[in-house]
């Protein structure tokens, strides 16, 4: 226990765990925006591969890396509206196009890289974001040091918590895309359209997602590895129900995760030999079960998520 | 304006036209990928038929690689049909094979009309738990299965690494993560001289078989497809719905682990971490090209099967990345669920005057 303990006072284990926790906040935001609207996005998993490739695909070829960034997003809202067009116009299973857009997002992203690089032994690397030093904050001691080590993308995170949160609680485009997730019929009653602001918010919410993806070649590492999203998208779709659709809430769900996560990376080293590693590895998966077995109960899900609205049908 | 009105009757054409139809589709729009990636579009088409037509071999290969697809399939569409979202098949497939591994490498010594039995009822068990844990977290906490059976995949799999390393791990495997060979009584007996298509094929079209008659005839079908289409006219009209998920959920599941023992035990012999490249996640394609008739599953997985061991051996001879298989699957998905929606809907301009 006292190992923890001595864990949790250390600076380098918060600036991981905020690392860590970096992709999870794009991708919970970016799924909390489409599920408000009524649609859940399971292309996520496939979205996280396509931000992650095509960013760093953009700067390998000589982009600057937030034109990278702007890329990753592009390719994000293009799997997001390929989503968008099947379950909203269309009104298709929300379900099975999601894991359609995931598996034809991942296989691209793959084709893709494989065919641009087709005998690379060890994959090319790129300068990754470095280090934002924040003038005053930086100084600070604790938090200056936990701070001081994220790069702007993690800065971009936290900017868009507060900015969805803005949006959703205190803009009239907010109320809209809340209440197409809860009863299209009186938004449609309105006059607004609800294919329209069901679209605009996978395609932007996907664009969020595809940041996440680019945070892990562009931040977190500087390379493109196959398999390396490795499920953080669907802990997304977890943490998004756990979080019950609140931005701050979102917040807090991925930093404990993150802390979860880079707990047991130091706990693994701690008492390695006495415990199976896989045990760790296996950690976050199990803890997002458990969490969402937890708030699974209470959860107050978007009335009218998962259920198509089609024009002049009541 | 244009507006979205129910078809009247669903037609046989559209039923069979529309997944044919999306195949040849995403068959097609391989030609972007082919293109863009400088290969030869036409020769390309050729290479892939040889590779799945070309030899009696080649034929055989794809239906080894068809095999685990019909069982991933059937296991998709049975719980898709109850509207259980059994997204786990790639996890309970090693679990199968984890199972009959555990059994079939000598724990138990026996003749092969016991052992071979045993193999597939422990695997099929097993492949069962990786699917009831789920469904029992949906029906008693209301935790969505899409989410856990999506991450039980990952947790299973790096449980598979630790019985690898660990347990299970083969003495005179010279140091790699696998586990022993199962015992030649417990192999599933080959179908052809030379050839690696063997009698799990068998097992899967008869599996398919009897799912179809279950689905169609049996009450047990008809309380399935009743909970699928309307939980709660299902309950109002006394079907223990619960009861019925779970049900369902442990068919999915054992189908989906029987994949793992027909890989292990049919095909591969031992156990490694990449047995299966994706087969549980392949299988909901399957699945959803065949309209969720288990009939059609058998025929989809041929399909699927096709593409891959297709593009595998283009892809050696054009130098095109293989994950262009990847690519045509994922694509069929999305068409045939446009051309499902046009089978079911038909778009019809509204009149002006008519708009009320």
């Amino acid at each position: 226990m006292i190992e923890i303990f001595q864990i949790l006072l250390t600076e380098s284990f918060w600036a991981a765990s905020l690392r860590i926790a970096t992709p999870l906040i794009f991708g919970v935001l970016g799924a909390l925006i489409c599920e408000k609207s009524g649609v859940l996005n399971l292309g996520i998993e496939g979205i996280f591969v396509a931000g992650a490739m095509a960013g760093w695909m953009a700067v390998w070829l000589g982009a600057g890396l937030w034109g990278g960034v702007v890329v990753a997003a592009l390719a994000g809202g293009f799997f997001g509206l390929i989503h968008a067009i099947l379950t909203v116009p269309l009104g298709l299973s929300q379900h099975v196009s999601g894991l359609g857009v995931t598996l034809f997002a991942t296989s691209v992203s793959y084709f893709s890289y494989r065919t641009a690089l087709p005998n690379v032994s060890s994959p090319p690397r790129i300068e990754p974001f470095r280090p934002l030093e924040i003038p005053i904050l930086s100084e600070l001691p604790f938090i200056g040091t936990i701070l001081f080590q994220q790069t702007a993308l993690t800065w971009l995170a936290l900017f868009m918590v507060g900015l969805v949160w803005y949006v959703m609680n205190r803009t009239g485009l907010g109320v809209a895309i809340k209440a197409v997730g809860d009863n299209p019929n009186s938004v449609d009653a309105q006059g607004l359209s609800v294919y329209g602001i069901r679209i605009g918010a996978i395609v932007v919410g996907s664009a969020l997602m595809a940041l996440g993806g680019a945070f892990l070649t562009m931040s977190a590492f500087d390379a493109f590895f196959f398999g390396m999203v490795n499920g953080r998208g669907w802990i997304c779709i977890a943490l998004v129900i756990f979080a019950s659709w609140k931005p701050g809430k979102a917040l807090l769900g991925a930093l404990l995760f993150g802390a979860f996560d880079a707990l047991q990376v130091r706990m693994q080293t701690e008492v390695g030999a006495k415990v199976p590693s896989q045990v760790f590895l296996a950690a976050p998966y199990v803890l997002s079960i458990v969490a969402l077995v937890i708030a699974a109960r209470r959860a107050e899900y978007p009335r009218a998520l998962l259920t198509p609205w089609f024009k002049g049908q009541r | 304006m244009i507006r979205v009105e129910p078809r009247n009757a669903n037609s046989a054409i559209f039923s069979y036209g529309v997944p044919i139809l999306s195949a040849f589709v995403a068959l097609i729009l391989a030609s972007i990928p082919l293109w863009l990636a400088g290969a030869p579009v036409l020769i390309s088409y050729v290479e892939m038929a040889k590779g799945v037509f070309g030899s009696k071999f080649a034929f055989s290969e794809m239906l080894t690689r068809a095999t685990p697809l019909m069982f991933t399939g059937l296991a998709a569409a049975l719980a898709f049909r109850a509207k259980l979202w059994n997204i786990g098949a790639e996890g309970q497939l090693y679990l199968g094979a984890i199972a009959a591994v555990a059994i079939g490498t000598g724990y138990i010594e026996a003749p092969a009309f016991i052992l071979l039995p045993l193999i597939i009822a422990f695997g099929c068990a097993a492949g069962s738990v990786g699917m009831v844990v789920p469904a029992i977290l949906k029906t008693r906490y209301g935790a969505d299965e899409v989410v856990t059976t999506l991450l039980l995949n990952f947790i299973i799999i790096i449980f598979l690494q630790y019985m690898l390393e660990g347990p299970l791990k083969d003495p005179m495997g010279l140091g790699w993560p696998q586990s022993s060979p199962i015992l030649d009584q417990g192999m599933l007996p080959p179908l052809m001289e030379r050839m690696r298509v063997h009698s799990g094929l068998i097992i899967a079209i008869v599996c398919a078989l009897i799912a179809q008659f279950m689905l169609a005839r049996s009450v047990w079908g008809f309380k399935l497809r009743a909970v699928g289409e309307n939980v709660f006219a299902a309950r109002h009209a006394g079907i223990k719905v619960n009861r019925t998920i779970l049900g369902a959920a442990a068919i999915s599941g054992a189908l989906a682990g029987m994949a793992g023992v027909s890989e292990v035990a049919g095909l591969k012999g031992y156990l490694t971490s990449d047995l299966s490249p994706g087969f549980g996640y392949a299988g909901i394609i399957v699945a959803m090209l065949a309209g969720l008739s288990p009939i059609g599953v058998v025929i989809s997985a041929l399909f699927i099967a096709s593409v891959f061991v297709g593009a595998d051996s283009m892809s050696r001879a054009m130098s095109v990345s293989s994950y262009l298989a990847d690519l045509v699957v994922s694509t069929s998905l999305l068409c045939v669920l446009i051309g499902g929606f046009f089978s079911r809907f038909k778009l019809v301009r509204a009149k002006l005057e008519g708009k009320n």
